[in-house]
Formats: C-alpha cells, sequence, structure tokens
C-alpha cells in the first residue's frame, strides 16, 4: 500500500505496474468497500477497508493482503466488477489502496463512469486473456507497461491489446475525464437547455 | 441504435452539447441527493471554489444512517450524526431543499420524491444512488451517480455520458394471483442475467407492466440496476398522470393541462427501434426467492436448489461461492428453509401497498417465536398512512416490530444488521455477501407478502397458501 496518497491529475497516458490478480465474477462494491465505511464525510480513509470482509474471512490469504502483492498497481479482474451500488468508495478504497488501472472482463456500468470520474482507466480483454494473466500471476510476478494511447499492455512475456471505450481513451488522454470544468465550459448552453426544457415552466411548489 | 423510444426523445431534449472526447453532455432536470453520496461532493465544490448552478433543482433528504427505533437527536452513533449534520450544513449553505425527519416528507430518497410529484415524465433524474432506477416508473430518465458526477450536477447541472442501448422487456398476459411486481422482476434478472444490461436502458413494457399499480412499476424499476441496468423505465399512461394529480410539487391549473399534452407525447412510438427485444409470460411467473449471493440466483418457491451442471458456464463461478455462503446443497428446496429475520422495506418494497399486502397476509396471525420481524416504512408519509388505515397495528399484533422511515437493514449502515450467519426474508434488492450487516449474514429476497408468510411460520413459505 502506498504511504502517501495523490490523485492523479490532468492527462493520463502511461500506467506501469505489477499486477495483483482477483479471481470472481459479480463481485460487487459491497464486498470492495462494505457500506459501515461508507460513514465517513471524506474518502481519506478507505484505502486500509478495502475488501475488509473478504479479507477477514480470508485470514491473510486475499489477494490484498500477500506480501508480494503490497506494490501492486494493476488489478486485473472476471466479468462484471463493481456491480450493484453507485458508491464512489469502492473505486477511491481501490486507488488509496494503490490501484491506477483495472484490466477486467467486463465491468459495471456505474463502477465504470466512476473509476473514469477519479482517473482509474478501465480496460477489457476476453475472458481467455484475463485467464491467462490470472493464471500467471498466480506464480511470478507480471508487470504490466500500459501505453493508453495505443491501447497496448507490454510485459516480457506477454504482450495485449486492451480495450478501452474510445471516448474514455480520449478523455484520459486529454485530462477531460475531471469533467467540472470542461462541462462548465458550455455555460451559455446549459442556461438555453434549462430555458428550453418544457417542464422548468412547470412552475412546481418547490422547484 | 435505438430511434424513437421513450428514453431517445427524452436523451435527445436534455442534450446540452457533444464533448470533444465524444460524449454527450445531458442536463439534469432532478437531481436528488442523501448525506452518504453528497459529503465529498460538496467537499470538492469548497475545493474548487464553485457554486450549486441551479439550487433548486437538487432535493435533499436523510434515509441511509437514519436509526429506525430512536430518531432523536444528536444520533447515539456519533458518525451518522455527523453525517446528518454535514448534509444539513451543505444544504442550508447552498440554500438546497432539505426534506428533514419531522418533516413529514423524510423517507427513502426513492419513496419519497414520487410521494412529492417531484417524480414526472420526461425528466432526466439523476441521484447518487444506483436504485435512482426507480424513478423510471414514471416515464423519466433517471440512473445512480457516483460522487465525483453529484460534484458535477451541483455545479454544472449536467453530465458527461454516453447514451446506453433500449432494450425492451416485453411482458405479456398479467401476473396470477400471490405474484408480485417483485417476483416478475428477480424472474426478469433471472432469466436475462444480473449483468445483461450493462450498456442498455431498460424499457420494461406489455399488458402485464401497464396491469401494475405505480407502486408496483417503481419496484420492477428500481431493480433494474440488479440486472445490470442503470436506467429502466416504463411508458406513462394515465395511471401515472392519475398518480401525480394533486402530488405536492405535480403542475398546477393551467400548468396541468399542458404537461399532460407534453407527457402524451413522450412514450416510444409503436414503430419504434430497439437494440434488442425480449418477450416474457408474465403467467408463468411464481413466487420467487433468491437462493444465492446475486439477485440473479433466484427460482419459483416450488423449485430446488440448481445443479451446477445445470446452469451456463459463466453462472457456475458465482454458484459455487454461493453454495459456501449460503450453505445450500444443490437439489434442496427452498421452501421451509428456517429464517431468522424477516425484514420488510426498503425503496423496492417499502411503499404503502406492499405494507398492505403484507398487512393482509398477517391477518390475525402471529410471527413465529423463533423469528425477529420488522417493518420499516419507507417514509414518514408512507408511516402516517399506514397507521392511519391501522396496518401498524395489524402488524405489531401479530408480533412485528414497528419502526421509523429509512434504508434500515437493506444495506445495514445504521444498527438494524444480521448477526453472525443469520438468514433473513427481505423484501429489499440486494443479497449481496455481507449486504444486511454480518460478513456472513445470508439474504433471500423476496416479495413483502411472501415475507409476511415467512414470518408467521418462522421459514420460507408459499404467500398463496395463505391468502385465498
Amino acid at each position: 500500500m502506498t504511504s502517501k496518497f495523490n490523485p492523479p491529475i490532468g492527462k493520463i497516458s502511461n500506467m506501469n505496474g505489477q499486477c495483483i490478480s482477483l479471481i470472481g465474477n459479480d463481485i460487487d462494491t459491497d464486498r470492495i468497500i462494505p457500506a459501515r465505511f461508507l460513514k465517513c464525510v471524506n474518502f481519506e480513509s478507505l484505502g486500509e477497508s478495502v475488501f475488509e470482509d473478504d479479507r477477514k474471512t480470508l485470514k491473510g490469504r486475499h489477494p490484498f493482503d500477500l506480501e508480494e502483492n503490497k506494490n501492486a498497481s494493476i488489478l486485473v479482474v472476471n466479468s462484471n466488477f463493481g456491480c450493484g451500488s453507485s458508491r464512489e468508495h469502492a473505486p477511491q478504497a481501490l486507488m488509496r489502496w494503490g490501484i491506477k488501472a483495472i484490466i477486467g472482463e467486463s465491468f459495471a456500468d456505474i463502477f465504470y463512469s466512476n473509476c473514469i470520474a477519479i482517473g482509474i482507466p478501465c480496460f477489457t480483454l476476453p475472458k481467455e486473456s484475463i485467464e491467462e494473466i490470472q493464471n500467471y500471476c498466480d506464480n511470478k510476478i507480471l508487470f504490466l507497461e500500459i501505453d493508453l494511447k495505443q491501447s497496448l499492455a507490454k510485459s516480457k512475456d506477454f504482450n495485449f491489446n486492451l480495450e478501452i471505450k474510445k471516448s474514455s481513451r480520449k478523455m484520459f488522454l486529454s485530462g477531460e475525464w475531471d469533467a467540472t470544468s470542461t462541462l462548465l465550459e458550455n455555460e451559455n448552453l446549459i442556461e438555453n437547455k434549462f430555458n428550453q426544457l418544457p417542464y422548468i415552466k412547470f412552475n412546481t411548489n418547490l422547484l | 441504435m435505438s430511434q424513437d423510444t421513450l428514453f431517445d426523445k427524452v436523451w435527445d431534449l436534455h442534450k446540452v452539447s457533444r464533448l470533444p472526447g465524444g460524449s454527450d453532455q445531458i442536463f439534469i432536470g432532478l437531481h436528488l441527493i442523501h448525506e452518504v453520496t453528497s459529503p465529498q461532493a460538496f467537499g470538492a465544490l469548497k475545493d474548487k471554489n464553485l457554486k450549486v448552478k441551479f439550487p433548486d433543482r437538487t432535493v435533499a433528504t436523510v434515509d441511509h444512517i437514519v436509526p429506525t427505533d430512536n430518531q432523536s437527536r444528536p444520533f447515539k452513533d456519533n458518525l451518522a450524526e455527523q453525517m446528518i449534520e454535514t448534509l444539513e450544513k451543505n444544504c442550508l449553505e447552498h440554500k438546497i431543499r432539505f426534506f428533514n425527519i419531522g418533516s413529514g416528507n423524510q423517507g427513502i430518497v426513492h419513496v419519497v420524491a414520487p410521494e412529492l410529484g417531484l417524480t414526472q415524465p420526461g425528466m432526466t433524474i439523476a441521484c447518487g444512488d444506483s436504485h435512482t432506477s426507480t424513478h423510471g416508473a414514471f416515464g423519466s430518465i433517471a440512473f445512480g451517480i457516483g460522487t465525483s458526477q453529484v460534484r458535477d450536477v451541483l455545479a454544472t447541472q449536467t453530465l458527461a455520458m454516453n447514451k446506453l442501448k433500449v432494450r425492451q422487456i416485453w411482458c405479456d398476459n398479467k401476473l396470477s394471483k400471490g405474484v408480485y411486481a417483485k417476483d416478475l422482476v428477480l424472474h426478469i434478472i433471472n432469466k436475462l442475467g444480473v449483468k445483461a444490461g450493462v450498456g442498455f436502458a431498460y424499457e420494461f413494457a406489455g399488458p402485464a407492466i401497464h396491469e401494475l399499480s405505480m407502486e408496483e412499476r417503481m419496484t420492477i424499476c428500481n431493480m433494474s440496476i440488479e440486472g445490470g441496468a442503470r436506467c429502466g423505465y416504463i411508458n406513462p399512461d394515465e395511471k401515472t398522470f392519475s398518480y401525480i394529480k394533486n402530488k405536492l410539487c405535480a403542475p398546477k391549473t393551467e400548468h396541468w393541462d399542458k404537461a399532460l399534452i407534453w407527457w402524451k407525447s413522450l412514450k416510444s412510438d409503436e414503430n419504434s427501434i430497439y437494440d434488442d427485444v425480449i418477450k416474457l409470460d408474465a403467467s408463468k411467473v411464481e413466487p420467487t426467492v433468491t437462493w444465492g449471493i446475486t439477485p440473479g440466483q433466484s427460482i419459483s418457491i416450488n423449485q430446488q436448489i440448481p445443479h451446477i451442471n445445470d446452469l451456463s458456464p459463466s453462472d457456475k463461478l458465482v454458484a459455487e461461492e454461493a453454495y459456501e455462503y449460503m450453505g445450500f446443497k444443490p437439489g434442496e428446496s427452498i421452501k421451509d428453509t428456517p429464517v431468522d429475520v424477516c425484514f420488510i422495506g426498503s425503496c423496492t418494497n417499502g411503499r404503502i401497498s406492499d405494507l398492505r399486502v403484507a398487512a393482509k397476509v398477517l391477518r390475525e396471525q402471529k410471527v413465529s417465536k423463533k423469528v425477529k420481524a420488522f417493518v420499516v416504512p419507507g417514509s414518514e408519509k408512507v408511516a402516517n398512512e399506514a397507521k392511519e388505515e391501522g396496518l401498524d397495528q395489524i402488524f405489531k399484533n401479530s408480533g412485528f416490530q414497528w419502526r421509523e422511515p429509512g434504508c434500515s437493514m437493506c444495506l445495514a449502515m445504521n444498527s438494524d444488521k444480521l448477526i453472525g450467519n443469520q438468514v433473513s426474508a427481505s423484501s429489499s434488492n440486494r443479497n449481496f455477501k455481507g449486504r444486511q450487516g454480518s460478513p456472513s449474514g445470508r439474504t433471500l429476497l423476496m416479495s413483502p407478502a411472501m415475507v409476511a408468510a415467512a414470518a408467521i411460520n418462522g421459514k420460507v413459505s408459499d404467500v398463496r397458501e395463505f391468502i385465498n
């Protein structure tokens, strides 16, 4: 686990790091960060509680507890990762533990957009390639160099063509993933839209 | 690509621009916030020195962390107290309407907004909660967002999003007696799988859907996300309009007439194009119960826990995990499984009609002595209405505890939790590992009527044996 947390800022194009494999389909955000840790008004201390209940159950054998994974930063997962609750606390906890990118068979929609919004690129690969990486990680340490522009992951034993949504790739490369300022640039258009919407004029009691 | 569906119409209407990255910038007509996913968003506004752009388009309530036994302030739980105080402070500072405890309008955000008439057809609605899909029952496009996106909506009233594909789920015929909206949606999720909806909005349609009341429709749309679809909706009809009419925030007088004309124009055109269409026969659905650790792992009350070889290859890994966690063996019946806790509540099934149905099952029967049973009304309005009808007395006389409104044991952020590996019969929406507050707690999802039946027998039961 990184001792001091520096959130990503600006353009994101390269991620180099050790892989950590987590096997299982439909791993939900309640498992990534159980609800009791949501009783907080900032995200700062979430890193240490990531997968808290799963880790306790496995008594030190969970991938996030293994000594050899302590410096890992690229998470490799299976399908529908991050399903369930919309809690951004889940990717925040992963990021604060040290995760900078995720490669998986597929991701749940809200989890995926939360990852974009906080600067964690999520890539997909076919099931077979994921399993190949996960099997490799069972025995050896795997370092990957990810080039987002080329959507390429390289290591001494493997090369993979990663897939990522075109719009997501553009947003990371331009820094637009941190969306607020880009959205605010269209302030006039937002005002126009507000004035055009039929229901704004319905003049309800509260709105 | 879909064309001329309600989703297309509402999306296009709210599109502000095409962003350089290729996503759409979408205007959010109604923003709902609560205490859990908003504090960091307000914090980020402060860091960036930004204001809330349209404070009138955001409405707040408190639901996730509220205790349901004693709601006097300060809460016993310091962290919960800190969260409600932070929300109070943020709403005051940014002039956001806040429905606090005791206002008469507090409750689970997805119960409160429709009952106030805030939720209307044709709106885009966002909230930092995955069950925001609930509001799609009114023909709005509603979806859950994370905290950074809450920040963006507060600051700009817009979001950067990619348009979803649209899958129509056509439900023929109608539900049989003793079978409810919850059973139908669990059935749909089981048939399609928990990730089939990724990248899709679900349009629920067909005679079985339009036969449902608005509250039942909310149950269906609420659980779209459990099938992977962050957005689910139903085309508005006369039931929708008459539900909204005269609600506190509903359009009034001449605005009502204009609204009605516009709302009627929103439904998917007869020749609209969908990215996918699925058809199913609602009359074949039976009371349904989950046996596993995802909402897709369900069976009918008279079926047995599936054998691993009867499952598709992609479902096997999670099934193995589920057998081990739940302690079920393949081939076992779900019926007669003993339960320890019975919970009626949540944004899925904590509305007045849910309480009425459950009370009708109970009549004058007593809850099994082995069971702890409790009802958590979805909102203060639901609680008051139930009291006026005497439902609280029916529950109490049966042995149910009657609690104050909140999310409660759906996600167990307050003190309502399972203990150890207790089994709960729950009218909520998620049976994930540890979801109801104990890392080894086990959840069986079912309709509120089925929860009432389980409470009486102390074991999973077929509610059809209780209603004649």
